[in-house]
C-alpha cells in the first residue's frame, strides 16, 4: 500500500442560495497527517463529504496522485481508495469484530466457510501495528476500541487516503494519543495519507504536519504545523474581532455557603439492566459549578436522568437545600431546581410547540398563566415568550414557531431561558453546549457563570474536558458510575484526570483493552 | 388411601405424555410463526400482520388442497399467499413515515377478513390433510402410539430452524440482514441497500406465518373455520423475545407454548374438568408473564437487534 495524494481547486457548494464552501483549493500531501480546523459551519463537512461522494461538490476538480477523477458516489471514492472514519461509531455492535471485518469488505460469497476467513483476518491483523480479538462482539469493546476498529476496516479495505471526523470525541486523553499516534506512524510509514477534520489545537500541534483552516465556507489559511502556533489558528478560525473575550473573573466559593444539591450513595439502573450509577455521592454547594467528566457511557446519562425524574433510581437519596428530593414537578417547582439536559429537543422540549408553549411548560399552570378557571391564558404566555426571547436572544425572535425549526443554539437559548427565567437554587446542565456554534457557546456558558455569582448551586456533567476546566470550581471524575477522582479546577491536571477518566488510575488494565503493540520491524 | 395414590401416579405419566404430544401438535404453528417473526425482526422490522397472514395461509392452504387434491401444493399456495402479504408489509412500510407496528394491527384485521370473505365456501367440505410418521407402531400403549405421530411439517420446521440458525452466521445473506437489523447507520455507510433486505425478510416471514396458517386447517385440528386461530400470530412476538432472537431457541419456545396449550385439554382428558377455560389460557398467561417480565420501560433486552422499534 502506498499513500495517496489529494488535491481540490476551486471546490464549491451550494445548498439553495447558501454558499457553503467557496473556491477551496487544497493540498494534501502523501504520508502526511493534514488537519482541517474550523467551527461549526465552516465547510469542512461539506469539503470532505464531497471528497468522499456523499454529497458530491457542484464546483471545483478533484486529483489524485495529480490525476483528476469524478467522484459522485461513495462507491467511486472506495474505488479510488478514499475512505471516511466518521464521527459517531459506524459499526454494528451487535455483531462480532470479524463479522463487522468481513461486511465493510463486501463481495462476500453466499456460505462463509469461518475457518478460512478466521486464518485470512488473522493474517491481516499480524501486520497491523495492533490488535482486536476477532471474535469479540462490537457492543462489548470500549471507544477507543472501536475507534481502532474503524481504523481497521479502513485498512483491511486499503484505503490510502483517510478522512477522519473528530477522530477522538468520545475518548479519554490517553486513547486519543494512542489513536492518534498510530494514524500519524502509519502516514510516516508512507501507507497511508489522513486528512483530519478537529476542533481540538493541541492534536493539530501534536499530530498534524500540515493545517488549513476554513472559515464560513471560505479557505482562510494553510501552513506547515512547525511554521504556527495555536493563536494564530484560534484567529484564523474564529476571526480577529471574536478572540478578545473579557476575562472571567469570579468570585470564590464561600465555604459557609449552603449545601445546593447533595446525592448520597446513590444507585441507578441502566437500560440493560446493569447498575449504572453505583453509590454516587456528591455536594454541590450554593454559588458552586461542580463538574463531572468522564467518557459517555459511565453512568452520566443516567445520573442525569435520575435527578431529573426521567428514570427512577434503585437506592440512595437526595436532596435539595436540604430537604428530600424525588424529581417530581412539584418539588423542581418548590425547590426551584431547574435543567438544561443534552439534547434539548429531545430532553427539553415538544419539537412540534411553538417556542412560546415550550417557554411555558414549567409554569403553563401557574396562576398568572390561567384564566379564572381552568382555562389558559395564551395571550399571556406569548407576552412572557416575548420577553424572554428578547432577553436571551433567541433567534428568529417568533415566539409562535415550532420549536423543532430553530437552529441548536436557539433551542438551548430558548431552554436557557425557560430555565433561568426565574431564579434557580439548583441547575443540572448536562453538555449543555454539544454541537451548537461559537457564539451559542459563549452566550450560553456565560449565563451558567452568571447563574453561579447569582448563588445557583451548578451541577455541570460534559464530556468536554476543556469546558470542565474552564466552568468548574470543582471537577469530579466519573467512571463505571463511581465518583473516583475530585479535583480543584485551578489546580487540575490534565493528564492525571486522563487516567481516572480511563479507569487506569484505580484498576490498572495491562494494556489497553487487550491491544498489543508491535514494534515496526 | 392405596386407592387415591395409584391413579395420581398414573396420571401424571399420561399428563406427561399429552403435555409431549401436545407441544408438538400445538407448537408447530408456533414455530414457523417465530420463525417467520424472527427472521422478521432480525432485519429491523415488527410484523405484527403475522397473525392475518397465519389466517389467510390457513384459509389458502385448505382452499389449494381441495382444489388440487394435494396438500402439499395447498401448504406452498399458503406460503405464497403469506409471502404476497409479507411483501405488502415490507413495502408499505419502507414509506416514509409508516410505522410498522400500527399497519401491522392493519394487515392482522385486513389478513382475518380477507380469509373470512374468501373462505366461507370452504368451512364445510373435507380437503385432503397433511400426513403424520407413526413413530410409536412398536408400542402397544395407544397414548404412546399417539403420541409419537409426529407430522411431516414439524420436522421440516426443526430442519428449518437448525438452516436458519446456521445461515445468520455463516452465509452472507445471514450476515448482511443481521447488520441492517443491528444498526441501520452502518449498512447504509458500507452501501448496503436496506429496504430490499427488510422486504424480503418480512415477504420470508410471512411465508413461514402462512405455512404455520396451512398445518392448523391440514394438519390439526384439520379444518378450515373461523376459529381456527388463537392469537398464534400474536404470540410469536412474544415467543421470539423470549427466544433472544435466535432461531434454534424458537423452536424451544414453541415447543413451550405447545405444551401449555395442550395443558386444558390434557388435563381434561384425565378428567380434570374443573378449570377448563382456566387452563386452556395457559398460553396467553405465559404470554404476559413472559413480557412482564421482559420488557420494561427502564431497560432493554439483550440480543435485541439495535434497529427494532418494539425494543427501543
Amino acid at each position: 500500500m502506498t499513500a495517496l495524494s489529494l488535491e481540490t481547486f476551486g471546490a464549491g457548494k451550494s445548498f439553495g442560495d447558501f454558499r457553503a464552501l467557496e473556491d477551496v483549493s487544497i493540498q494534501v500531501a502523501a504520508g502526511t497527517v493534514h488537519a482541517l480546523l474550523g467551527e461549526n459551519g465552516a465547510g469542512k463537512s461539506t469539503l470532505v463529504k464531497g471528497l468522499i461522494g456523499y454529497s458530491p461538490l457542484d464546483q471545483g476538480r478533484i486529483l489524485l496522485d495529480g490525476i483528476e477523477h469524478a467522484i459522485s458516489s461513495p462507491r467511486d471514492a472506495h474505488a479510488l481508495g478514499i475512505g471516511m472514519v466518521y464521527q459517531h461509531f459506524t459499526v454494528a455492535p451487535g455483531l462480532t469484530v470479524a463479522e463487522n471485518l468481513l461486511l465493510a469488505r463486501g463481495h462476500l460469497p453466499w456460505g462463509i466457510s469461518w475457518v478460512k476467513e478466521r486464518a485470512t483476518l488473522d493474517a491481516f491483523m499480524n501486520t497491523m501495528p495492533f490488535r482486536l480479538a476477532l471474535g469479540s462482539t462490537v457492543s462489548g469493546l470500549s471507544a477507543g476500541e472501536k475507534q481502532k476498529l474503524e481504523l481497521l476496516k479502513q485498512l483491511y479495505l486499503e484505503h490510502r487516503f483517510l478522512i477522519l471526523d473528530e477522530p477522538t470525541s468520545v475518548l479519554t486523553p490517553q486513547e486519543s494519543e494512542e489513536v492518534l499516534g498510530l494514524v500519524r506512524d502509519l502516514a510516516h510509514r508512507s501507507e497511508l495519507t489522513v486528512l483530519m477534520i478537529t476542533h481540538k489545537f493541541k492534536e493539530v500541534m501534536s499530530f498534524a504536519d500540515e493545517v488549513t483552516v476554513l472559515r464560513k465556507g471560505k479557505l482562510v489559511g494553510h501552513t506547515k504545523v512547525e511554521h504556527t502556533n495555536p493563536d494564530e489558528l484560534a484567529k484564523w478560525m474564529m476571526g480577529e474581532t471574536r478572540i478578545a473575550a473579557a476575562p472571567k473573573t469570579r468570585s470564590p466559593v464561600k465555604d459557609k455557603a449552603p449545601i445546593g444539591l447533595e446525592i448520597l450513595r446513590l444507585c441507578v439502573a441502566s437500560d440493560r439492566g446493569t447498575t449504572a450509577v453505583n453509590e454516587l455521592s456528591l455536594k454541590v454547594r450554593r454559588g458552586e459549578i461542580v463538574g463531572v467528566a468522564g467518557i459517555s457511557g459511565n453512568g452520566q446519562k443516567e445520573l442525569i436522568e435520575a435527578l431529573l425524574g426521567q428514570r427512577r433510581f434503585l437506592s440512595g437519596k437526595i436532596s435539595v437545600n436540604g430537604v428530600p428530593y424525588r424529581a417530581t414537578r412539584n418539588e423542581m417547582l418548590q425547590q426551584k431546581v431547574f435543567s438544561l439536559p443534552e439534547e434539548p429537543l429531545h430532553n427539553a422540549c415538544i419539537a412540534g410547540m411553538s417556542v412560546a408553549e415550550n417557554m411555558a411548560l414549567r409554569n403553563f399552570d401557574s396562576p398568572e398563566m390561567r384564566r379564572p378557571g381552568w382555562r389558559i391564558n395564551r395571550t399571556a404566555i406569548r407576552i412572557r415568550a416575548q420577553k424572554l426571547i428578547a432577553a436571551f436572544n433567541v433567534s428568529p425572535a417568533f415566539p409562535d414557531r415550532p420549536i423543532g425549526t430553530l437552529s441548536g443554539g436557539n433551542v438551548q437559548r430558548a431552554v436557557l431561558a425557560r430555565e433561568l427565567a426565574e431564579f434557580a437554587t439548583v441547575l443540572i446542565a448536562a453538555n449543555p453546549v454539544f454541537g451548537l456554534d461559537f457564539s451559542a457557546v459563549s452566550d450560553i456558558q456565560a449565563r451558567i457563570l452568571a447563574a453561579r455569582e447569582q448563588g445557583t448551586a451548578v451541577l455541570l456533567v460534559s464530556e468536554d474536558l476543556d469546558e470542565l476546566l474552564e466552568l468548574a470550581d470543582t471537577v469530579l471524575v466519573m467512571t463505571n458510575g463511581r465518583i473516583v477522582y475530585a479535583v480543584d479546577a485551578r489546580s487540575a491536571d490534565r493528564t492525571t484526570i486522563g487516567r481516572y477518566m480511563g479507569g487506569h488510575a484505580s484498576s490498572p488494565r495491562a494494556s489497553l483493552g487487550g491491544m498489543v503493540q508491535h514494534d515496526d520491524a | 388411601m392405596l386407592n387415591e395414590v395409584v391413579p395420581s401416579a398414573f396420571d401424571f405419566g399420561s399428563l406427561a405424555l399429552a403435555l409431549f404430544a401436545g407441544a408438538i401438535r400445538i407448537g408447530t404453528p408456533f414455530l414457523f410463526v417465530s420463525l417467520g417473526e424472527c427472521l422478521t425482526e432480525k432485519a429491523g422490522r415488527v410484523n405484527l400482520g403475522l397473525e392475518g397472514i397465519l389466517v389467510c395461509g390457513a384459509m389458502t392452504g385448505y382452499a389449494v388442497s381441495l382444489q388440487t387434491g394435494s396438500p402439499w401444493i395447498g401448504v406452498l399456495g399458503a406460503g405464497i399467499s403469506g409471502l404476497v402479504l409479507g411483501a405488502f408489509h415490507g413495502l408499505v412500510c419502507s414509506l416514509r413515515g409508516v410505522n410498522d407496528i400500527a399497519f401491522g394491527i392493519a394487515l392482522m384485521v385486513f389478513g382475518t377478513g380477507l380469509a373470512f370473505y374468501l373462505g366461507t365456501p370452504y368451512i364445510q367440505p373435507q380437503a385432503p390433510t397433511l400426513p403424520a410418521f407413526a413413530l410409536g407402531d412398536w408400542s402397544t400403549n395407544s397414548q404412546l402410539r399417539n403420541a409419537l405421530e409426529i407430522n411431516v411439517l414439524f420436522l421440516v420446521g426443526v430442519v428449518l430452524a437448525g438452516l436458519l440458525h446456521w445461515g445468520m452466521a455463516s452465509t452472507r445473506w445471514g450476515l448482511v440482514l443481521r447488520l441492517v437489523g443491528d444498526h441501520a447507520e452502518t449498512a447504509r455507510a458500507l452501501g448496503y441497500r436496506l429496504i430490499p433486505v427488510r422486504v424480503t425478510a418480512t415477504a420470508a416471514g410471512g411465508f413461514l406465518a402462512a405455512v404455520g396458517g396451512a398445518y392448523l386447517s391440514l394438519y390439526y385440528p384439520g379444518s378450515w373455520n373461523e376459529g381456527l386461530s388463537s392469537g398464534q400470530g400474536l404470540m410469536a412476538v412474544a415467543l421470539v423475545i423470549f427466544a433472544r432472537w435466535r432461531p434454534w431457541r424458537c423452536l424451544f419456545a414453541a415447543l413451550l407454548f405447545g405444551a401449555a396449550g395442550a395443558l386444558g385439554p390434557a388435563l381434561q382428558s384425565l378428567g380434570i374438568t374443573s378449570g377448563y377455560y382456566l387452563f386452556n389460557a395457559a398460553p396467553y398467561v405465559l404470554t404476559l408473564v413472559i413480557m412482564v417480565i421482559t420488557c420494561r420501560p427502564d431497560r432493554t433486552i439483550s440480543g435485541a437487534p439495535g434497529e427494532l422499534s418494539l425494543t427501543r
